[in-house]
């Protein structure tokens, strides 16, 4: 077995790799993720930022109540997200429970959202904590169902007890269910593994084992994708990048919730592993409310007045 | 289309600049007889004239502090001065966009950092000393502490605002009154906090302000009134100081040149290990006495750090200081930008390899591109000489202790980083290192609790912290 | 009672350990109180100054890296070898300068004892000049004071030992090493002390002494480019300002004392802050 001629599989092989990575400062790293969030976007960048932002979002909804009915609205939104206006462009994804994939994917057809693909989180999450038959079994069900985007949690257990075999394997495993039929996410839930440290080894355990983005968050721990936590995993795809010729994607999910928060997403992107990024095939942003504030601001723009809510759909 | 940032600039309507400015001498803007002008560095704009002062002046403002100190500072106690410095960083606070712009118009610092480092830390400076004004017998340094009498300061257009904060403020918490002389190209920052210190109805003659050149710098090192100077410039300066002083009973401080080493190991956590870098010899454009101008690398590991290091480079924001998202802004004056000119071409001559991004500058004002030397060695003037402008000089070593050999090999000793995750190799280097502040897996960090001043030829004494007040208090050699 | 011939002491200097002759070959003549000749010590010339420093500089940094606990026992181990031979001072003492045996002895006593109240200072300073600073900020940020480095002394004229011992214990306790130039008028006590510290566990270096003029030896101390910081406390003071001046080439500390207080072993000290990032 050979992974980007970078580690073998063996269990030796990921921990000599793992153990060669550079150190995190974490105030270091923190203090850079705030310089850069002084950034300041105005007039045609931020026009600009706005649209991008909105391309990237993943829609997100992913609770125990929601309903057929719910997960419809959400399609329709993606697809149109502000129904008077159709230059705002469709979000990147719907992300849903497994059981609800066929149902957005029948409805987005239905309204002519072919182009909107449907992502399913996967291997139980948000906990991750089944067998991995089970883990299989959700995964092959979210494809058939026509996903076209997987986006898995690692086994936050096994990472923070040191069997980084075993989280590798479970996401060459997925890697494999996906095949050619789906993008693989692997949320690492940066939130659990509270290091910087933790996040970059596990960044590259994922980028190792096939990921094609690397995702901060369930949405279902706080702390979630802070600025530093993905300030770290975009330098860990640039350097990955060098050492393997392959773009993996970074997907925040969870507490980014107005403009200014996916602007300064935005910002860490182009100045930390450049423009080549910015692009919903390598950046994605896990949200809900933050369409609505994304619109309201694209509105204010154009209007050269605020809006409110009651120009936006709730859902 | 790429994510290219619309211009962010700062509004300039928030201060409004005199076409002529005078003295500050005893509570009162007195005209000045002679002028000349300063410039906005970014654009070559007058930005005003600026009084020139001559020895009239410096006698006025001797006196004014004289008697200020004798008649009231002197006489008050330590619980109300200490009021009036409180005063002082809360208005400082309630002005601190006016200051920034003003700070950056007139030095050409980028606004990002006048408004997030000097201004704050200014009033930072306010705050820290007006709690220590009623406290100095528990200073250590004894229970009946005494001012000097009247401080001569003299301060440098590189952190023009925060270094009469770093001077005025422990000279007046300690009870000493003040005349201070802001450098030629930077004074209106230092006439804004006259301002201040009329609005916060300080004494008359506590502090005065005379503006001018060297020669009126002069006159304040020599006038026979003066018990204390304070001077914060370069180390050439510093040693006319001490001569000039060297048969008199002033006491003196000085806070002078350096050509700091940054020590990378190969442990070292190399993303913030670049940022520290970056942060430690292009930040302020490099007017840094304390840069790190020297980069010290591991061998090992100098070639992909250099890499990493000329990618983060690249990406640094170069251009028009009032634009929010500027990261390096204009170099303070010709005659500065001359020499870094000269000495960039020299370390070329001297057989360097020289590497800049390829930056589109402005074409008017002054600019200098961030440059870094490889392939430098110790004998080289850039590894030696204080180039005070964004030009790093690489090294490499091979071992730990070939690389402390490196960096303490300088006749400098005002600051040194380390960079390495690795705890005792961290404090054996910093125990090594011959340099007042080390910086440890950080930069060019400074704080008014923290101590700062330097080794060997880069100066006297320290400013900031307890140890910082004993510069402002009779001591030793002071009877 | 025959007439025994005394067996007189030749008075060399001292500089890295050993007791070399003046380079020069010079020498001036010492008298006693009472005018009668006592001995020909070295007229030390520039070139023993350069070597001196030489020693002082390469044996810095060994006596700075010992622990301050080991310093602390060797100044202490000097000041139980003064003690063993306290006879011979308060006879030299006697001799050059006339005072009673009382007031010798009084000063030989106050020397040890004052080895002793320095020796105890070496492991306290750093508690109580150093300091842990809180800033505004996830940094750990201490300040400690390190020695200087090479510190030229030149020693009071008298008290002879006293002022010998004044200005030199506050120098080495904290790691710097030190050149001196011993009174010109009383040089036995500091040439006898010599003989003290060679036998006191003291590395070669850490003290250098100097016999000679010092009208002659403290300007080339004080443009020394490789000498840190002076104790001019035994210079008259009309030679202070050339002495300052030719310092300011390298910035050296330069200072005059007037009794012992731990500022008197800060002042030969630099602070050096230190500050490191606090995260996980």
């Amino acid at each position: 077995m050979n992974f980007y001629g970078l580690v073998d599989g063996s269990e030796s092989s990921l921990k000599n790799f793992l153990k060669q990575l550079s150190g995190v400062d974490q105030v270091g790293a923190d203090a850079r993720a705030a310089m850069l969030a002084t950034r300041s976007i105005k007039t045609t960048s931020k026009r600009w930022a706005i649209d991008t932002a909105i391309s990237m979002v993943d829609l997100t909804t992913l609770e125990g109540a929601d309903t057929a009915g719910k997960v419809q609205a959400l399609c329709t939104k993606a697809v149109r997200p502000d129904p008077r206006d159709s230059t705002v462009p469709s979000v990147g994804a719907v992300c849903v429970y497994n059981d609800m994939v066929q149902i957005a994917r029948t409805h987005l057809d239905l309204i002519g959202g072919h182009h909107v693909p449907v992502a399913a989180v996967s291997t139980a999450f948000p906990s991750g904590r089944a067998s991995m038959a089970v883990k299989i079994q959700d995964t092959n069900d979210a494809i058939s169902a026509g996903a076209a985007e997987i986006d898995m949690v690692i086994d936050r257990g096994a990472f923070l007890s040191g069997r980084y075999l075993k989280v590798f394997e479970e996401i060459a495993k997925i890697r494999e269910v996906c095949g050619d039929r789906a993008h693989l996410k692997v949320i690492l839930e940066t939130g659990e593994l509270v290091t910087y440290d933790n996040v970059r080894k596990a960044s590259y355990l994922a980028m190792l084992a096939g990921a094609d983005f690397i995702k901060t968050s369930t949405g279902k721990i706080a702390p979630a994708a802070t600025a530093p936590v993905v300030l770290v995993m975009l330098e860990a795809v640039r350097d990955f990048y060098a050492m393997s010729a392959k773009r993996i994607g970074v997907k925040p999910a969870g507490g980014i919730r107005n403009t200014k928060d996916a602007i300064k997403q935005l910002v860490l992107v182009n100045e930390t592993v450049g423009p080549e990024w910015l692009t919903p095939q390598l950046f994605r942003i896990g949200a809900s409310v933050l369409l609505n504030d994304l619109l309201m601001q694209r509105m204010k723009i154009n209007n050269g007045y605020y809006s409110s809510s009651r120009y936006v759909t709730i859902d | 289309m790429s994510f290219e940032y619309a211009p962010a600039p700062e509004s300039r309507a928030l201060v409004s600049i005199k076409p002529t400015n005078g003295h500050f001498i005893n509570g009162k803007f007195i005209a000045g007889t002679k002028h000349f002008p300063t410039i906005n560095p970014a654009t070559e704009e007058v930005l005003s004239k600026i009084a020139l002062g001559n020895k009239t002046d410096v006698d006025a403002a001797v006196k004014a502090a004289r008697k200020a100190y004798s008649s009231v500072w002197s006489k008050m106690s330590g619980k109300e001065r200490g009021k009036y410095l409180f005063r002082i960083a809360r208005i400082m606070q309630e002005r601190a966009r006016e200051f920034a712009v003003l700070e950056t118009l007139d030095n050409g610092k980028p606004i990002r950092e006048s408004r997030d480092i000097d201004v704050p830390l200014a009033a930072a400076h306010f705050f820290y000393h007006a709690g220590w004004a009623d406290k100095l017998e528990f200073a250590g340094l004894g229970t009946s502490t005494k001012a000097h009498g009247v401080a001569g300061q003299i301060i440098p257009w590189n952190f023009p605002l925060l270094m009469l904060a770093w001077k005025v403020a422990p000279a007046l918490a300690t009870g000493n009154t003040v005349v201070l002389k802001p450098a030629e190209t930077t004074s209106l920052t230092a006439l804004l906090f006259a301002q201040v210190c009329q609005q916060a109805g300080l004494p008359a003659g506590v502090v005065n302000i005379v503006t001018g050149n060297g020669s009126t710098g002069a006159l304040i090192v020599n006038h026979p009134g003066i018990d204390k100077i304070a001077f914060t410039g370069s180390t050439e300066v510093g040693k006319i100081i001490a001569r000039a002083v060297a048969s008199t009973n002033k006491s003196v401080t000085l806070e002078l040149g350096g050509k700091a080493a940054n020590i990378v190991f190969d442990d070292a956590p190399i993303d913030e290990t670049v940022e520290g870098i970056v942060n430690g010899v292009f930040f302020n454009q490099g007017h840094v006495c304390c840069a790190g101008s020297r980069l010290l690398l591991q061998e090992n590991i100098a070639d992909e750090l250099i890499a990493k290091l000329k990618v983060r480079v690249a990406k640094i924001r170069v251009g028009d200081p009032m634009d929010k998202n500027t990261d390096l802004g204009a170099i303070n004056s010709k005659e500065q930008l001359l020499k870094i000119r000269e000495l960039s071409a020299i370390g070329e001559r001297e057989g360097a390899e020289r590497w800049s991004p390829g930056c589109t500058l402005p074409r008017k004002g002054f600019w200098f591109e961030p440059t870094i030397f490889t392939g430098v060695s110790q004998s080289h003037r850039i590894a030696r000489e204080e180039i005070f402008g964004p030009v790093l000089s690489v090294l490499t070593f091979r071992t730990p202790q070939e690389g402390i050999e490196k960096a303490n090999n300088t006749p400098f000793g005002l600051s040194a980083g380390v960079w390495s995750e690795k705890g005792s190799r961290i404090l054996w280097a910093s125990q090594q290192l011959r340099a007042g502040v080390i910086w440890a897996n950080t930069f060019n960090k400074f704080d008014p609790a923290s101590p700062f001043g330097g080794y060997k030829e880069s100066g006297w004494g320290r400013e900031g912290g307890r140890h910082g007040l004993s510069a402002y208090l009779k001591g030793i050699g002071d009877e | 009672m025959s007439n025994r011939i005394d067996v007189k002491k030749t008075y060399k200097l001292f500089i890295n350990g050993a007791f070399p002759r003046t380079e020069s070959g010079r020498t001036y003549e010492v008298k006693s109180a009472n005018g009668a000749f006592v001995a020909n010590p070295c007229l030390a010339s520039r070139k023993d100054l350069r070597d001196a420093v030489v020693a002082a500089r390469n044996a810095q940094i060994s006596w700075d890296s010992a622990t301050a606990f080991n310093r602390g026992q060797i100044l202490y181990r000097i000041a139980e070898m003064l003690e063993g031979r306290r006879e011979q001072f308060v006879d030299e003492i006697i001799l050059l300068t006339g005072v009673a045996k009382s007031k010798a002895q009084k000063e030989v006593t106050e020397s040890i004892d004052l080895l002793v109240w320095y020796a105890g200072w070496s492991d306290k300073l750093t508690s109580l000049a150093g300091a842990t600073n809180p800033v505004a900020g996830p940094y750990y940020n201490f300040t400690i004071p390190e020695s200087m480095g090479v510190v030229g002394v030149i020693a009071p004229e008298i008290p002879a030992l006293l002022g010998f011992i004044d200005a030199i214990a506050p120098v080495i306790v904290s790691g710097n090493t030190c050149v001196v130039i011993a009174s010109s008028k009383a040089p036995l006590c500091a040439m006898t002390f010599a003989e003290v510290l060679a036998t006191s566990d003291l590395p070669a270096g850490v003290i250098n002494i100097l016999t000679g003029k010092k009208d002659e030896l403290a300007p080339w101390m004080a443009s020394h480019m490789d000498i840190d910081g002076m104790d001019i406390t035994g210079i008259s003071s009309k030679n202070e300002g050339e002495l300052r001046r030719a310092g300011a080439e390298n910035l050296k500390r330069i200072f005059t004392f007037k009794k012992a207080e731990p500022a008197r072993i800060l002042a030969f000290m630099e602070s050096k802050t230190v500050w490191h990032p606090i995260g996980l």
